[in-house]
This record gives C-alpha cells, sequence and structure tokens, in this order.
C-alpha cells in the first residue's frame, strides 16, 4: 500500500471538488473493496477523501413514491429497511447473498455499485491485465475462466461485475444520483450507469472525473413476486456464479437480470415480455450473442435453470 | 502476562512513529498530514480509540489498519488476522455496537469509537457467556479463528433480535427466527479451517436459549 | 522406555482421567484471547522491525537482475536480503525446493527477497518497489500431460503385485475400470506462516508456528549453515496446520535472514495471497481403479495406479496406500507414477495418500455395489480381512471395520436408503451416501521431561505441539492419571526446542506417540518418588495426591520437600508395528440434498463411527472427527487449487478465490467411537482419530450426490458445472 494522505470531507461538493482538483485522490466509504485493492497496490491512490459523516446515511421516501438510498447507507441497514423489505424485497434479499454479515455492515450503497471485479487475474499484480493496466493483456482469456463474463465482454476484457445488489437495482430500475465538482447534480439510469468494456476495460462507470454518487433512487414499488436467487459452490461467503434477480406478477410478466455473467448487471428489456413464455425463451433472448469460454459455459446452462427455478417459485 | 518488549510498549507507540514527529505532533484527529519531501515520514494521523471501555490515543501512519493498530500498536493479539483481505472474518471487532471485519478498514477512520475485541469481552477467570459456551462446547481447535467467532457470535445474536433479516430468513417482510440455521449463515463470515462449526453452532444455541 | 511387547495392565487402564470428556485446559486461554501465536510474541530481545516477502513472479527460470535500490531508500527500510547478500543457504532436508530462491526460480511465489522496515505498512509497500528482470524457462504444469511418461515411484513408494492381478481382472464376471481425479489442494490452516526471529549473537530464537519443532530446529540450522546447539524454536501454539507446518517454510528463513541483516528481531508473516503458491499443497492425482468381482461380491481382483506430480527430487501423493490394506482378494497390484512438474511444492497435508486415494477407491467400490445389485456396506463387509491382504501372516492389531460400517448404519437409518434418483423433496433430490475409512496408525519415538514440585505440582514439559488436537489437555490427562492428582495439579509446557524431543503432530502419531513418552517419564518419575520416600519394594499405587505401597502412604509433594524432582525419559518403538498392521477404521455416512435446477449439492446430515483405539478425551477427539469431516465435505464439493496451465501457478491463491466450507454448509455432525483399546500400538493402548475422520468422507459425499441425482461424476471437487446438464430439463 502506498502512503496516502487523509481527510475527511465536509460537504458532497467539497468531496468532489477535492476529488477533482487533488492528483491521486479518491473517495473512501466502507473500504472494503478499496482497502482490500490497495493492500496489492492493484490501487494505488495518494490521498484518501473519506465520505461517511457527511448525513448521506439515510433512506427517505421521495414525493411521487419511490425511496431514495442515501449513498452510505449500510448494505446492513438498506436490507434491514422495513420500507425495502415490505416493497423491495428483491433488494433485500440481494443484499443478504452478499458477502458476509461483517462485511455488510460496512459496504455501502455507493461502494457496492463501484466495487472492482473479483477476476483472479486482476488480484494479481504479476498477470497481464488491462483492467489493471491498460494494454498489459487479459491473462484470463485461456486461463482459469469459470467465475467469468460469457456476454457484453471483449476480447480485451471477460470480468464481471461482483455486485449482488446491483442486479436488484437493474431489474427495479434504479437511479444513481450524483453531483459533480461545479455543484450539479444528475441521475444516471442503472442500466447506463455500469458500461461495458470494450476496447478500455479500466473504464467501468459513466461517472466523471470527481463525480460522487449521494444517493439511489428507487422508483414506485414493482408489485408482484421479488426474488433473488444466488446459485455458487459454497453456500453462503462466495461470489455468484450465476444470480437473478426477478420480479414477476401473477400473470407471469415482471422483469429479469441476472448477475455473475456480465461486465454489468445483465438485463434485456426484451427478454422480460418473454417471461410468460418459459426460461428457455428469456435465456436464449438475454444470451443472444454470448461468447462463452470452455470453462464457464456451464453458465448459460445455469442461468436458464436458474430463471427456471425463478419462475417456478414465483409460481408456487 | 509477558516482561520486556511488551510492558514499555505504550511509551514505545509514541517512539515508533517519531519519525514523523514534528509533523504528528501538530496533528489534530482527521487532519491531513503531507510528507512532502521528507523521505522518512510518510503521512500520519492521531486518532483516539476507545478500546474496550479504555481511550487510547494513537498517532498512526494512514496506512494502519484497525486490525494492525490494535494488534501491533495497542498490544492486544487476541483479535487475529488471517488473511487481511476480508476473507476469513478472524479480525472480527464490534465497533460502536456492530460487528466488522478490522482488517479492512483504517484506525484513522474510527475517531473516538468504541471498540470491543474479545479481551474485552470476558477474560480467562470471568469468561463472558458465550466465551464460556465455547470451552464447554469444544467451538474450536487451534483457536486462531475463535475470538472472531466469539465476536461475530455475540454480534449475530443481537442481530437476530433485532430483526436483520438474512439470506435464509423464508419471508424478509417478518423478523428471522432465532433458529441455528440464521445462526449457520449469519456466521458464514467467519471461517474455522479446524471446523468447529457444528460445535459452535451448539454453543450459540446454548447462549440464545434454543435447541440446537 | 522401550515398547516391544504388547501392553499389560497399567495405571491408564484405570480411566479416571484418561479417556473422559475434558474441556481443554487452554480453552480460556484461547477463548478470551489470550494463546499467543507466532507473530504475538512480545517477550523479545529489543523491538523489532517487520518484514514483508517478495515472491518471484515467474514459475520457472532465472533472475536476469534485480533492482533493490529503491526499496532500500524507501521510508523505514531498515535492510533487503535477497539470493545477493544473503550468505550460503542449503535447503533443508524436509524440503523440496529452496525457501530462498534466485537467482534459480523453482516456482511461483518462490520467496525471493525480505524487506524489513520500522513498520508493517512501510514493508509492505517498500517490497512493490523491488524490481526484477525474470528470463522465464518452460516448465510443466500439466498432470495429465505429464502423466504419459511418468515412471514409478520408488522405494517404499514402489509398486506392489500379489497374485495374477490382470488374469484374475480379466477372468472377472463383475468389473470396475474407471478413472477419478482429485485436484490440488490446499492447506489453509486459519494462522498464516509466521515468525519472529532474534539473534543474540550467533544464536537465533525463532517464534514461529510449527508442527514438528525438532524437523523446524534442524533445518533451519541446516538452511543457514549453523550449528543446530544455536537454534531454539519455540511453537506453543499453532493456528492450525494440517501438514502446512509441517516443515521449515519461507516465513522463518526471511525472517532470520532479515533480523540477521537488521540487528534486531524482525516479524514476519506470510500475507494470505502468497501461501496458495509459497507453501505447499495437496497434489492433484489421477487415478485409475480395476476391481473384479465374482456375482457374490466377493473381490477377486484389486488394482489401483495413481498418477501426481512434484518438483524434481520431490515425491508422489501416494494414494495407493490404503488399497493395499483395506479389503481381501487374492490378486492385487498397485502403482504410483511420479511426474515431474513444476508447481509449487506438493507435500503432506491432512491424511496424506489415504485422503485421495479413499476417495477414488470408495466411489469405485460404491459403483461395484451397483454394478452386483449389492447393498454397498454389505459389499464392504463381506470383504473385510482380518490380515495383511499382502502379507498373510500379519494380522491387524485390532479391526473393527466391519462395526463401525453395520453400527453406523443402524443408526444413521441406512435401511430407509433408495434406488439413485428415487427420492425427491421440492426441488431438492435426496441421496445418502457411505465409505468406508481406513488410515494407518504410525508411532514416532516420543520424549517427555516431568517435575515434581515441593507443593505437589506437575509439570510436563515436551516439544510437542498443540495444532488444535488437543495436546495440552490430553497430556495434563495422562500425567493426572499416572501420578494419581487432579487436572489442576497438573502444568504442561509445550512447543519448545530446549524441551525433550517429541513425536510432534503430524501424520495422526501425535496423541498416541507423545502421551506414551509421557507415560515414559512419568513411570520414571513414580519410581523416582518411590525411592526418595524409601518406600522399598512392592508395587505403587497412586492415587489422590498420595503414593501407596503395602500399608505405606505419604503425600507425593513430600517426596520432593528437598527440592524439585526432575526425570526425562521417552518412548520408542519396537517391532509390533512389523509384527501387526496398525490401522485405524470408520465408516462415514452422509445425506445430502441437490437442487435439481441448479445442481448445487448441499449437506444434510453426516455420521462417522470410528474405531480408533482408546480414545484418550472424547470431547478433542471428536472435534478432530468433526473437523476432519468438515474438510472432507470441502473436497468432495468446492477445493480446488486452479492451476494455470500457461503460467504454472494456482491462480485462486486466497480465501475467497479458493473455497473452504463455511458455517452454511456443515450440518450437524454425528460422531461414534467405538470402546476400544489396543495393547499392540503402546502403553495407552490409543491410535490416531485427527486424519481417520477425513478418509473417506469425500466419496461418502460423491456417494450421496450419486444416489440423489443418478449421475456418477468421477472428477473432484464435484461442482454443480460437473452434473447440470444430465440432470433432467426444467422449463
Ligand atoms: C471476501 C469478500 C466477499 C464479498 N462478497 C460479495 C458478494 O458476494 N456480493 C457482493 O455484492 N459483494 C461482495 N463483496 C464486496 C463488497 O460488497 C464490497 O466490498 C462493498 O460493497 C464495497 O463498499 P464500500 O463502501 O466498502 O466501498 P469502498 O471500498 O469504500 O469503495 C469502493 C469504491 O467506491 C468508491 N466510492 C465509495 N463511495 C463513493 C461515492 N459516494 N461516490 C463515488 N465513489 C465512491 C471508492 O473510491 C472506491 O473506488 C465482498 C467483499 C469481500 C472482501
Ligand atoms: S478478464 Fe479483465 S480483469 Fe480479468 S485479466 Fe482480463 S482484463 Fe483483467
Ligand atoms: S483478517 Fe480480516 S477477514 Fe481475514
Ligand atoms: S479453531 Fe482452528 S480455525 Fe477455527
Amino acid at each position: 500500500m502506498r502512503p496516502f494522505t487523509y481527510e475527511r470531507a465536509k460537504s458532497a461538493q467539497d468531496a468532489a471538488v477535492k476529488a477533482a482538483t487533488t492528483p491521486g485522490a479518491r473517495f473512501i466509504a466502507g473500504g472494503t473493496n478499496l482497502l482490500d485493492l490497495m493492500k496489492l497496490e492493484i490501487e494505488t491512490p495518494t490521498h484518501l477523501i473519506d465520505v461517511n459523516g457527511l448525513g448521506m446515511d439515510r433512506i427517505e421516501p421521495i414525493d411521487g413514491g419511490g425511496l431514495r438510498i442515501g449513498a452510505l447507507v449500510r448494505n446492513t441497514d438498506l436490507a434491514a429497511d422495513a420500507r425495502v423489505r415490505k416493497d423491495y424485497g428483491v433488494l433485500t434479499r440481494a443484499l443478504v447473498a452478499g458477502a458476509s454479515g461483517q462485511l455488510r455492515n460496512k459496504a455501502t450503497t455507493a461502494g457496492n455499485l463501484l466495487q472492482r471485479t473479483r477476476c483472479p487475474y486482476f488480484y494479481d499484480v504479476n498477470m497481464p491485465c488491462n483492467k489493471r493496466k491498460p494494454g498489459s493483456g487479459c491473462a484470463a482469456i485461456g486461463g482459469f475462466s469459470r467465475q467469468l463474463g460469457v456476454i457484453g465482454t471483449s476480447d480485451a476484457c471477460i470480468a464481471t461485475h461482483p455486485s449482488d445488489m446491483a442486479v436488484a437495482m437493474r431489474v427495479l430500475d434504479a437511479s444513481v444520483e450524483t453531483i459533480r465538482p461545479d455543484g450539479t447534480t444528475r441521475a444516471i439510469p442503472i442500466a447506463d450507469f455500469h458500461t461495458l468494456p470494450g476496447q478500455t476495460p479500466h473504464v467501468e462507470t459513466a461517472l466523471e472525473k470527481g463525480e460522487m454518487i449521494i444517493s439511489v433512487a428507487l422508483p414506485k414499488p414493482r408489485g408482484g413476486t421479488h426474488i433473488y436467487r444466488k446459485v455458487r459452490d459454497r453456500a453462503s461467503y462466495a461470489f455468484a456464479l450465476v444470480s437473478v434477480a426477478a420480479v414477476i406478477g401473477k400473470d407471469g410478466k415482471g422483469a429479469v437480470a441476472l448477475g455473475g455473467v456480465a461486465p454489468k448487471p445483465w438485463r434485456v428489456e426484451g427478454a422480460d415480455a418473454l417471461l410468460p413464455n418459459g426460461s428457455k425463451a428469456v435465456a436464449d433472448r438475454l444470451f443472444a450473442g454470448a461468447a462463452p469460454r470452455e470453462d464457464n459455459a456451464f453458465k448459460l446452462t445455469l442461468a436458464q435453470r436458474t430463471i427456471a427455478a425463478v419462475l417456478a417459485e414465483a409460481k408456487a | 502476562m509477558t516482561e520486556g518488549y511488551g510492558a514499555i510498549s505504550r511509551r514505545d507507540v509514541l517512539k515508533t512513529s517519531a519519525a514523523g514527529a514534528a509533523i504528528a505532533g501538530s496533528l489534530g484527529p482527521g487532519n491531513v498530514a503531507m510528507a512532502q519531501g521528507q523521505a522518512d515520514a510518510p503521512p500520519h494521523a492521531a486518532v483516539t480509540l476507545k478500546v474496550n471501555g479504555e481511550s487510547t490515543r494513537l498517532e498512526l501512519d494512514t496506512r494502519t489498519t484497525l486490525l494492525d493498530a490494535l494488534r501491533e500498536h495497542v498490544k492486544l493479539t487476541g483479535t487475529k488476522k488471517g488473511c487481511d483481505h476480508g476473507q476469513c472474518g478472524a479480525c472480527t471487532v464490534i465497533v460502536n455496537g456492530r460487528r466488522i471485519n478490522s482488517c479492512l478498514t483504517l484506525a484513522v477512520m474510527h475517531e473516538g469509537d468504541e471498540v470491543t475485541t474479545i479481551e474485552g469481552l470476558g477474560s480467562p477467570d470471568n469468561l463472558h457467556p458465550m466465551q464460556a459456551a465455547f470451552v464447554e462446547h469444544d467451538g474450536y481447535q487451534c483457536g486462531y479463528c475463535t475470538p472472531g467467532q466469539i465476536c461475530s457470535a455475540v454480534a449475530v445474536l443481537e442481530e437476530i433480535r433485532a430483526g436483520v433479516p438474512s439470506h435464509v430468513t423464508a419471508d424478509v417482510s417478518k423478523p428471522s427466527p432465532m433458529t441455528t440455521t440464521e445462526m449457520r449463515e449469519r456466521m458464514s463470515g467467519n471461517i474455522c479451517r479446524c471446523g468447529a462449526y457444528s460445535n459452535i453452532a451448539e454453543a450459540m444455541a446454548q447462549v440464545a436459549g434454543v435447541k440446537a | 522406555m522401550k515398547f516391544d511387547t504388547p501392553a499389560g495392565t497399567n495405571p491408564i487402564d484405570r480411566m479416571k482421567v484418561v479417556g473422559q470428556p475434558t474441556t481443554r485446559i487452554d480453552g480460556p486461554l484461547k477463548v478470551g484471547g489470550h494463546a499467543p501465536y507466532a507473530y504475538e510474541h512480545q517477550e523479545l530481545p529489543g523491538k523489532p522491525a517487520y518484514g514483508y516477502v517478495v515472491g518471484s513472479a515467474v514459475a520457472k527460470g532465472t533472475i536476469r537482475s534485480m533492482d533493490t535500490s529503491r526499496a532500500e531508500r524507501a521510508p523505514g527500510v531498515v535492510a533487503v536480503v535477497t539470493h545477493r547478500n544473503a550468505g550460503k543457504i542449503a535447503k533443508g532436508n524436509f524440503n523440496t525446493a529452496m525457501l530462498l530462491g534466485g537467482p534459480k526460480i523453482q516456482h511461483y511465489h518462490q520467496a525471493i527477497a525480505v524487506v524489513v522496515a520500522e513498520t508493517f505498512e512501510q514493508a509492505r509497500s517498500a517490497a512493490a518497489l523491488i524490481d526484477v528482470d525474470y528470463a522465464r524457462d518452460r516448465g510443466a504444469f500439466d498432470l495429465a500431460a505429464a502423466k504419459v511418461d511418468a515412471p514409478d515411484a520408488t522405494g517404499s513408494d514402489a509398486p506392489t503385485a500379489v497374485g495374477d492381478f490382470a488374469g484374475a481382472f480379466a477372468a472377472a464376471p463383475v468389473q470396475i475400470d474407471q478413472t477419478y481425479t482429485t485436484p490440488d489442494q490446499s492447506h489453509a490452516m486459519m494462522e498464516p506462516h509466521a515468525t519472529i526471529a532474534a539473534w543474540e549473537g550467533d544464536k537465533l530464537t525463532v517464534w514461529s508456528a510449527n508442527q514438528m519443532v525438532a524437523w523446524g530446529a534442524g533445518d533451519l540450522a541446516r538452511t543457514l549453515q549453523i550449528p543446530p546447539e544455536n537454534v531454539r524454536l519455540i511453537s506453543p501454539y499453532v493456528g492450525g496446520g494440517f501438514g502446512g507446518k509441517l516443515f521449515l517454510r519461507s516465513d522463518v528463513i526471511m525472517a532470520s535472514l532479515g533480523a540477521k541483516a537488521a540487528k534486531r528481531p524482525v516479524k514476519v508473516a506470510l500475507p494470505r495471497p502468497f501461501m496458495g503458491n509459497n507453501t505447499t499443497h495437496r497434489p492433484a492425482t489421477i487415478q485409475r481403479i480395476r476391481l473384479g468381482a465374482t456375482q457374490d461380491g466377493t473381490l477377486t481382483a484389486i488394482g489401483h495406479e495413481s498418477w501426481s506430480g512434484d518438483l524434481e527430487g520431490g515425491g508422489p501423493e501416494s494414494a495407493t496406500q490404503q488399497t493395499k490394506l483395506l479389503y481381501a482378494g487374492a490378486n492385487r497390484m498397485t502403482a504410483l507414477r511420479l511426474a515431474v512438474l513444476d508447481l509449487p511444492e506438493g507435500n503432506a497435508m491432512r491424511a496424506p495418500g489415504e485422503a485421495p486415494g479413499l476417495m477414488a477407491l470408495e466411489m469405485a467400490v460404491d459403483e461395484l455395489a451397483e454394478k452386483l445389485g449389492m447393498d454397498p456396506v454389505k459389499l464392504r463387509v463381506i470383504n473385510d480381512t482380518q490380515v495383511d491382504p499382502e502379507k498373510p501372516e500379519r494380522p491387524f492389531s485390532q479391526r473393527n471395520l466391519v462395526r463401525c460400517l453395520e453400527e453406523g448404519a443402524e443408526r444413521f437409518g441406512w435401511a430407509r436408503r433408495k434406488a439413485p434418483g428415487q427420492v425427491q423433496e421440492g426441488r431438492w433430490l435426496i441421496g445418502m451416501g457411505v465409505a468406508a475409512a481406513f488410515r494407518n496408525n504410525l508411532n514416532m519415538k516420543s520424549g517427555a521431561r516431568v517435575r515434581l514440585s515441593p507443593s505437589g505440582q506437575v509439570t510436563v514439559e515436551t516439544d510437542m505441539t498443540d495444532i488444535g488436537t488437543g495436546t495440552y489437555t490430553i497430556m495434563a490427562q495422562t500425567a493426572a492419571e499416572m501420578m494419581g492428582v487432579p487436572l489442576a495439579k497438573v502444568t504442561v509446557k509445550l512447543g519448545d526446542s530446549s524441551f525433550p524431543v517429541s513425536a510432534g503432530s503430524g501424520g495422526q502419531w501425535g496423541a498416541n506417540s507423545s502421551t506414551a513418552g509421557l507415560y515414559a517419564a512419568c513411570v520414571k518419575l513414580r519410581e523416582a518418588i518411590v525411592a526418595k520416600l524409601g518406600f522399598g519394594p512392592g508395587e505403587a499405587t497412586f492415587e489422590n495426591g498420595q503414593v501407596h505401597v503395602g500399608n505405606r502412604v505419604a503425600d507425593i509433594a513430600s517426596a520432593a520437600k528437598g527440592g524439585e524432582i526432575v526425570v526425562e525419559d521417552s518412548i520408542e518403538f519396537g517391532d509390533l508395528g512389523k509384527k501387526f498392521q496398525q490401522s485405524t477404521f470408520g465408516a462415514h455416512f452422509v445425506e445430502v440434498a441437490v437442487d435439481r435446477y441448479t445442481g448445487e449439492a448441499r449437506v444434510r446430515r453426516m455420521l462417522a463411527v470410528c474405531a480408533a483405539g482408546r480414545i484418550l478425551n472424547p470431547t478433542a477427539a471428536r472435534s478432530q472427527v468433526i473437523g476432519a469431516m468438515t474438510m472432507g465435505v470441502g473436497g468432495a464439493l468446492m477445493e480446488e487449487l486452479a492451476v494455470d496451465k500457461r503460467f504454472g501457478f494456482f491462480v485462486n491463491h486466497d480465501l475467497a478465490g479458493y473455497e473452504v466450507p463455511v458455517h452454511a454448509d456443515i450440518p450437524h455432525q454425528e460422531v461414534v467411537f467405538l470402546d476400544e483399546a489396543d495393547d499392540k500400538v503402546s502403553p495407552m493402548k490409543a491410535k490416531g482419530v485427527g486424519e481417520l475422520g477425513l478418509c473417506g468422507v469425500g466419496a461418502a459425499v460423491a456417494n450421496a450426490i450419486y444416489n440423489a441425482t443418478g449421475v456418477r461424476v468421477r472428477d473432484y471437487p464435484i461442482t454443480l458445472d460437473k452434473h447440470l446438464d444430465k440432470l433432467g430439463e426444467v422449463v
């Protein structure tokens, strides 16, 4: 870990300005991803801006329906919020399927969205990795890629986004609200928040320099059965091989998004409409153009079968 | 319990950072110290932690994790380092009433925080009920994951009582039941390679007053 | 004391303390956080500096150049040690690769430098400033490819043959001929390898996490080329080892070299992401098993071949070991073949040989049972043997495998088991599996010193270690039983090379051998007490803190009135192990549920029935077994070091990538010990259980999965991708 200076931000805009103007500056929230990566010198900030304590840890109703989740709300608190449990069950379920109790007590809404891939080659600084070191190549292609992506990937990077929470937010059509150094704010639809790797896998989101997440807005509750099904090798404390977030109405209609398969929460709106037609139709649509590798091709079968499990659960 | 270096540790903590003393001395909590041009002075900051009820002021390299602050500076080595990357739970402590992995948080981010470590839960001759239950049910073998397991176990029972949902809660709109299934899921962030899980579940059930 | 005739009646047989379920005497220290592990010792001869180890970025090759200047200039740095300035370093007897690499590199993450600084943070960041230029060599990293021309292993691992295997197999009416694979596995003990080293003049003291103190101290002297008497190794608490801490590892060498260069104590712990490739692992195997049987289930031919790889000069994973002894059968063969691979060093991990061997053999037996249409418990029972099948003149010292199987079947409700794929509960497919457990009993010479103080306190000193096994407690129980004192009157001091050399903790020999060594020392202390009191000839009885000879009685403390009595002895084992085959036995029963949609397998119930001689402390022994069962579940369902065959390393080298079971994976576990005492193994009449508990578990899980799904997966771990597409369509 490189030496860094540390300061507590005074306000959200102050933080954004500092982040834009101080060389090597980064925000730190829960720290559970950033410090992990700093210890390995995968992240090398020289200045940390602590954004805890800016009062962004509240969950508030939005006029006309919906909820606004502060960027610093801890994953535990978000999962345990009575309104979320009642109206956005898929979000609670996704959150509690992620990481461990200890980590969720620290992890924040913004930090969770911005956590980086768990690609094992990204984590090993001796290995070529375009995401960690642009232009160095991708060791995962042709290597051990069982965990990695099957769609939305590129010949430069096949990493997945590891968040569970973001998959539920994607199915809920959340938007990410930010502030920029000049004080302006904007709302980025979650669909556009994470970007695909293309030839620049080190660029992962739509955020601009210094831009800070202040909250995530959930639209009015989407009625129906809320399900989050996470598939993994061990029963807990493991990243998803495949996960399925779904909200499905009595009529069999609804929305579905997948985790563990792509560089971002994977949803294809056209696939939602096929839900009444069964898992095969949905999976075929979701994975049109998929580019699996030898050791992760099973994810296509697994995704279809997991969607089938979710549809069966919704019916029951 | 040991003589020698350990006994003078508290004074030495300040000396350790003496390389940066001129800077450190002028620091308030949370302030920035730039190490411009001083090869021997990585940025330091002051932080006051309330560890097991006792206030401790430390001048630390900003890079110091809460875990290393406890183990190497406060000399409370009950909290263990198993992975240093949030992957094992051995470093679990309770901060302001919540369990966290102390390896993935910076000490300087805990100004004024109340930190409870295994040493603060109970002492060998006055064990916390959870510690006593671990002994009674042989909820450990090598003992290395044990402090983390116990801190987690104490917090887990609180979390269930407080109605925090978990992955195995059938209906998340309702409070979770106090069952060993709930405990096993919630304890899953504490790895025990010796494999004492079955006995830990029994120890926890006893403390919670439910059937294992 | 020499143990060369079966034990008669002795004071241990009273079983007033030994054999009683006793909570650990070190328990309060451990649960209170006050037991000092290697990195935590404070009693140092100076203020310590921190060492951070740098590992090779290539698997095989040569360091062309190395620039340490930036690291040396970094804040707080006290010293940087590499092969260039380390002085002469040799290889220890128990190591295959050098612990300090360079210029030659033998495996990925081989240690090539240690950076010593005032603080841990400084050492870590300076370590990243070392620039190394490598010439990379081509290596062999693929066992399946290297297997083709791997030669037979030699020495005690050489092939064995009895009768006419080929003929009998060809003639057998029912045959199984299958290939099974087990992956590389990591010990993944929770305490990373860690050492504090301190030099005082030319004397070196290391506080380290080590299972085998004498081996470690000896190899430390050998590696650093210093006289053994100048080395002291202290290891009172070990945070798990499972074989990973049997030998000297790089933390010890790097801390010692760092301390020498820094001229002060240096602390080194191996970072977790470094351990998978820097330390040892259990090597992968490819195993071919051929079983031939008559229609009534009698085995007529048993053949087991296993291929594994290791660095040049390394050894095979002896996965055929149990096959020589487990079942009767007139015609048999085993062969181990060893390929040279340039992956990190393979070495012992809990139940080396038998653990992966039984994963294959006991699946093959399950397959045979199915082919025969016979209950797998019954098939195992009818092929039981009471003699060494390769040397029928050698009986087993005690063998109750059949009782383990039958009692286990009864308790587990085995009779309710259905044909494969028949039981479904909602989305879950349910199945039951069984496997035999088998692990040889090994004995090692073991010494101890015992002191009796004027206050009547008995103090035990030996370099034996407690790696979670309960050594502190069983030693105290043994001394208390022998001396007729309560547990509180016994103090146990372990893990210091200045104490008498013990068996150490490995190969499940620790409990029996080390308590037997203590038994010998206590016999001497009893004699010394009687002599001191002048209680002439006659049989002495020690109880309630007193010694009785005839009608003479005295407090034992009174014998030490004039000063502490100190005695030392060791146990040495004669040829009973040659005359009698000494082994431990068990049966594992497992129920699993497999998600019909996703193929995820979860264990629901587990039972182990063990026959392992006298159980010295049922509480600690049970813990050993449940822990081993847990590791077995890991091996069956998730554990695999993934090999990158291009770069030649284990890719998933941390605890997020290498998954081991967590709480949610493990149900309530039942363990039953048969009431045994084996007089051929030691005066304690005990054998080991710590490895037995692991042997067979993987196969029992695998067989249960097959029973649930009807799909046989022969490549461990049985992850969902291996049977997903055979579980039937879902829509
Ligand atoms: C062993 C392990 C297992 C895990 N398992 C899972 C899992 O199964 N599922 C899962 O979803 N996650 C998992 N996680 C990841 C965990 O959820 C993330 O580490 C956590 O959510 C990150 O949140 P944080 O607040 O700690 O982020 P930080 O580490 O503080 O920050 C992460 C990134 O976000 C940036 N950032 C933080 N706040 C803001 C802001 N307000 N505006 C702009 N940028 C900001 C930081 O600069 C940094 O780049 C696991 C982590 C570990 C260590
Ligand atoms: S998949 Fe992406 S993150 Fe992984 S090695 Fe390739 S470029 Fe790096
Ligand atoms: S040491 Fe913190 S989680 Fe492992
Ligand atoms: S007791 Fe050894 S790791 Fe849990």
